[in-house]
């Protein structure tokens, strides 16, 4: 089956969980922004959690299907476009996803995956290095994706329970386990809310409306790796959360860094939501991890049922 | 050495506090010794500096033992040969690569401004930065990107003032104290002294990046002629 772009939107990329393992060359992890959404988007059209998917951003892509097919949009939300449920595509029909209604980025996962060249063992396009993905940039008119043909069906008019979804929201507070330089900025970082900057995207996402200050006459920091949820402080006092596509190594101050299952919640704000921080030890944010991924297992099982 | 949790997902050990080409044996011993028969759960090992990064997945990791201390134990055990590691086999510890670089005019585009800066005349800059014995302290930045100690400090100078928006892939510049490649166009604020035609980010490659953190480097001056006809 193909896809054929009609209209490629404001950043539509391909994306998979990322390229684990390169990062000692300089590469970029990149994957999906909100992997809860990708895992989820899989799930509900029979793929595995971790097939390519089109991440797109604030607005959607116009695409039509040669064939037959089932599609699930998870993540950010679109007007007419039913989000967290498999919906059933025709051979030739048109899907404009338009402006987003709710959150900033969507998960589109179709039945099969994308099929894209893998580079370094992923699919997911690297924007800055130019690799990866279809051509190692964004979608745009006139491009045609390959995805493989798999007889799938579904069982219609259901929906995942939104009370196991990741609480976004447009003014949230998201939990962090502290970083190494956190007494650096006294305690301002708990204290403050912040919007988010329109400079944000896929490397970062970054914070206005407050600073932090950095106690004055400490030494300048020596370059490490740097992960995505790092939240780092440069010198002008602006906070920055690395994101997805960060460079692999960093020398700012590290006042904290966002737990893994509340990256979601990071990658779904737009320019001028608000976000506060909350410290939480790292076994509790372990503890969010496994939880998370017992949630998916038994999904994973439920779902079996419903495809075919 | 020290441990310290970088999110939920790695943990930094640091072998010294300060960039030291003493330590950069050790960091890359340890790089090794963690690298080799990695345990499932352990993802990704990251040298920079004075510094080795392990990345982990929670999830993968042995059920029972806290993932931190799994994994600070993992790391504890591997370095009980890092004395012996750090020490062995200087030939293979560390690679000499040459880099041919084309410097000044259209190839380094702020090559006349840098030798004005640092009062040398216009044939020396190329002369001294070619003569330096150059270690590759961290891969970053952009993919394949060396950070290089080991730059005369009379070719010391400045980043720009305002960062280019794209610098040409292959071009050699001088940040402060150290000096580097950019493989890829990407932004870039380092003084531009020449370009190499060699490729440092190999994205066909088993191993992508050219160079590797321990690495060492020498530039060799070639000429235009010599640049448009490398293969």
């Amino acid at each position: 089956m193909e896809i054929t772009v009609i209209r490629g939107g404001m950043l539509t990329t391909v994306q998979d969980p990322g390229r684990v393992g390169y990062r000692a060359a300089g590469v970029a992890l990149c994957g999906a922004m909100d992997p809860f959404a990708l895992r989820m988007a899989n799930l509900l059209v029979g793929n595995a959690e971790d097939a390519a998917a089109f991440e797109c951003t604030l607005v959607g892509p116009e695409l039509v299907f040669s064939a037959d097919t089932v599609i699930a949009v998870c993540g950010a939300e679109f007007p007419g476009i039913p989000a967290w449920q498999p919906i059933a595509v025709r051979a030739g029909e048109r899907i404009r996803l338009g402006v987003v209604s709710r959150g900033c980025r969507a998960c589109l996962a179709v039945a099969g995956g994308i099929d894209v060249p893998p580079f370094l063992g992923s699919r997911s396009t690297y924007l800055r290095g130019q690799v990866g993905g279809f051509q190692g940039r964004a979608l745009r008119e006139g491009d045609v994706l390959a995805v493989p043909d798999v007889a799938r069906r579904v069982e219609e008019h259901w929906r995942i329970d939104p009370r196991i979804l990741p609480e976004y929201s447009p003014e949230t507070v998201v939990r962090v386990v502290r970083g190494a330089q956190l007494e650096d900025f006294g305690g301002a970082l708990f204290d403050a809310e912040f919007r988010i900057m329109h400079k944000s995207d896929r490397m970062g996402v970054r914070l206005g409306g407050a600073k932090l200050a950095r106690i004055g006459g400490l030494p300048e920091m020596i370059s490490a790796a740097v992960a995505p949820g790092t939240l780092q402080v440069p010198p002008d006092g602006q906070p920055i959360v690395l994101m997805a596509d960060a460079q692999t190594i960093g020398g700012y101050p590290q006042a904290a860094h966002v737990v893994s299952v509340d990256l979601p919640l990071v990658a779904q704000l737009r320019p001028g939501d608000r976000v506060r921080f909350a410290e939480v030890p790292l076994d509790e944010a372990h503890r969010l991890i496994l939880a998370r991924e017992h949630m998916f297992a038994i999904l994973h099982e439920g779902l079996a049922q419903k495809l075919r | 050495m020290t441990f310290s949790a970088l999110g939920d997902s790695a943990v930094v050990v640091a072998l010294g506090a300060t960039i030291d080409k003493e330590v950069l044996p050790r960091v890359r011993a340890l790089t090794a010794l963690l690298e080799a028969n990695r345990p499932v759960g352990i993802v990704d090992v990251v040298p920079a500096y004075a510094t080795v990064t392990v990345f982990y997945e929670p999830g993968r990791l042995p059920a029972g033992a806290r993932p931190y201390d799994f994994v600070c134990r993992f790391i504890t055990e591997r370095a009980r040969s890092l004395d012996a590691e750090a020490k062995k086999k200087p030939a293979t510890a560390s690679r000499t690569i040459e880099i041919p670089v084309c410097y000044g005019g259209d190839y380094g585009q702020d090559y006349a401004d840098v030798a004005r800066h640092c009062g040398l005349e216009a044939p020396e800059l190329a002369k001294r930065h070619a003569a330096g014995d150059y270690l590759v302290h961290a891969i970053g930045f952009a993919p394949g990107f060396p950070y290089l100690g080991g730059l005369a400090e009379e070719l010391h100078i400045p980043r720009r003032a305002t960062p280019r928006v794209s610098v040409p892939a292959g071009s050699v510049g001088i940040g402060g104290a150290q000096t580097g490649v950019y493989p890829l166009p990407t932004p870039g604020g380092w003084q531009l002294i020449g370009r190499t035609p060699l490729a440092l980010f190999r994205p066909g490659e088993k191993e992508p990046a050219l160079l590797r953190v321990g690495d060492r480097v020498k530039f060799r001056a070639i000429t235009p002629e010599e640049f448009a006809t490398w293969k």
